[in-house]
């Protein structure tokens, strides 16, 4: 104990450290453009790695299960309703109530929130893939058939190809959907942009969640458009097929 | 499931109170979103112009989160019902302003020709000709946003309380039952909306106009890629 106190008089009084005092920070303004950009290579970006790791791995996941279920279904149409309402049931579930419930089930962490994320992906990628299999003109199919193809080289090189924009349709509202989401999912364990935002709100540090909430927008935003701007490049013949105008 | 129960018979008056308010939380984004993406939605579909504008305003409200669109307004309003009433509102913009946009722009141009034909004036042709015939596709906006929003609103517990939210985001407090105890009752609720808008709507489309099935169940609208 006296050896503790000596300790301490010989280093002096111990401050603090609050780092470099921002004033901004100090009164803890709205936003406070330099702390963030101080901050955002150890804070932030890691964040935002996590956050986008997340909604590849859920979109990804939900793509291969819906994207097989609307092959079975556009092959036997008996077994559209109870996909769809099982995935349809999720929307209706509040995500943050969701991950909790989720909890006892598979543990807090990665794995619980990714089951969440994937169960929300599954309808939109569902019912867009199935209806753009459906829509595509009867003319094409007879047009693959009178050339001789089987029916997997018609679905493979006529159907799938007519179809793909409105798989990548979907694919973009799910993705959206899922980065915000992901926000969410960090209320039950820190990850991703969710998590700086759950812990400031919390602590009413101004700056962390304004600055954490902004970056989850421009992320959203940003896979929009890309997802946009790679499907325009992939598939030019969508864009000869005008839509109902 | 005993605790499950025991929630229910325990906690009956503060389910309802709950209840109650989430009603009106949903009911106050819902409402003002209807009132701003409705009229636009119809009026740029009746015009056939601005399609651009509708597509893209939907787009970029759908993108963004929920959460990060409540933390913004939280840092600036303050524990307010202001918070999650934005970010509702912005949930439910773009389904209703889509497919207001969509339906009001396809309604068969012979049928509107023959109208203006037989002399009816712009707002006729919008009121008698139009609305009813874009009834269904408007409506399935509206229950795809009511979803939506009732879905989201327990998020109003992170910035300035009120609805299930309370129960749901408080398991320290009502444990895992009251959780799930609050979300049968948020799930119920939304097929509830759903089912009674799905019987307004059936009232207001005009006989003879085939519903679609897939616009008679709970599920969104599919989304198309919309060239603009």
């Amino acid at each position: 104990m006296t050896a503790a106190v000596t300790l301490f008089a010989q280093e002096g009084p111990v401050i603090p450290d609050f780092g470099r005092g921002d004033e901004c920070i100090r009164e803890n303004g709205k936003f406070c453009l330099n702390w963030f950009l101080d901050e955002f290579v150890d804070r932030f970006w890691p964040r935002v790695v996590e956050h986008i790791e997340l909604t590849v791995i859920a979109v990804a996941v939900g793509f291969v299960i819906a994207f097989a279920a609307a092959l079975v279904a556009y092959r036997w149409s008996r077994f559209e309703l109870p996909f769809a309402n099982v995935s349809a049931l999720f929307y209706t579930i509040p995500s943050i109530a969701l991950f909790q419930i989720l909890v006892p089930i598979t543990g807090i962490g990665w794995f619980t929130v990714e089951i969440a994320l994937v169960s929300y992906t599954l309808l939109i990628l569902f019912r867009n893939t199935l209806t753009g299999l459906r829509e595509v003109p009867a003319e094409a199919k007879e047009a693959a058939e009178g050339m001789g193809l089987t029916r997997r080289q018609s679905l493979l090189q006529i159907e799938l190809p007519l179809a793909a924009p409105a798989i990548v349709a979907g694919i973009r509202v799910a993705t959206v959907t899922t980065i915000s989401l992901a926000t969410v999912g960090a209320f039950i364990t820190p990850l991703g942009l969710g998590a700086p935002i759950f812990s400031a709100i919390q602590t009413g540090a101004n700056t962390e969640f304004v600055a954490a909430s902004l970056l989850a927008i421009a992320l959203a935003l940003i896979a929009d458009a890309a997802i946009v701007f790679v499907q325009r490049a992939l598939t030019p013949w969508s864009r000869a097929r005008s839509p109902a105008t | 499931m005993s605790d499950l129960i025991n929630f229910y018979t325990d906690n009956a008056g503060l389910l309802v109170d709950k209840t109650l308010e989430h009603v009106v939380i949903s009911a106050i984004g819902l409402v003002l979103a209807l009132v701003i993406a409705l009229p636009a939605g119809v009026l740029l579909g009746h015009r056939h112009t601005g399609s651009f504008i509708a597509i893209s305003v939907s787009n970029v409200l759908r993108a963004l989160p929920s959460l990060a669109l409540i933390a913004i307004s939280l840092a600036f309003i303050g524990l307010s019902r202001a918070n999650i009433t934005i970010a509702l509102v912005a949930l439910a913009v773009p389904p209703i302003l889509t497919n207001a946009y969509t339906a009001v722009d396809n309604v068969d141009p012979d049928a509107v020709e023959s109208a203006r034909g037989m002399g009816m004036s712009e707002g006729q042709v919008l009121r008698v000709i139009e609305l009813p015939l874009s009834w269904p596709l408007i409506f399935a906006g509206i229950r795809t946003a009511s979803v939506y929003v009732i879905a989201t609103a327990p998020l109003a517990a992170l910035a300035g309380g009120g609805g299930l939210g309370d129960i749901i985001v408080n398991q320290a407090t009502y444990g895992l039952a009251g959780v799930i105890a609050a979300t049968i009752v948020a799930v119920a609720l939304a097929f509830a909306v759903d089912g009674l808008l799905g019987l307004v709507q059936r009232r207001v489309t005009p006989r003879g106009l085939v519903v679609p099935k897939e616009l008679s169940t709970i599920v969104p609208p599919v989304e198309h890629e919309v060239v603009a």
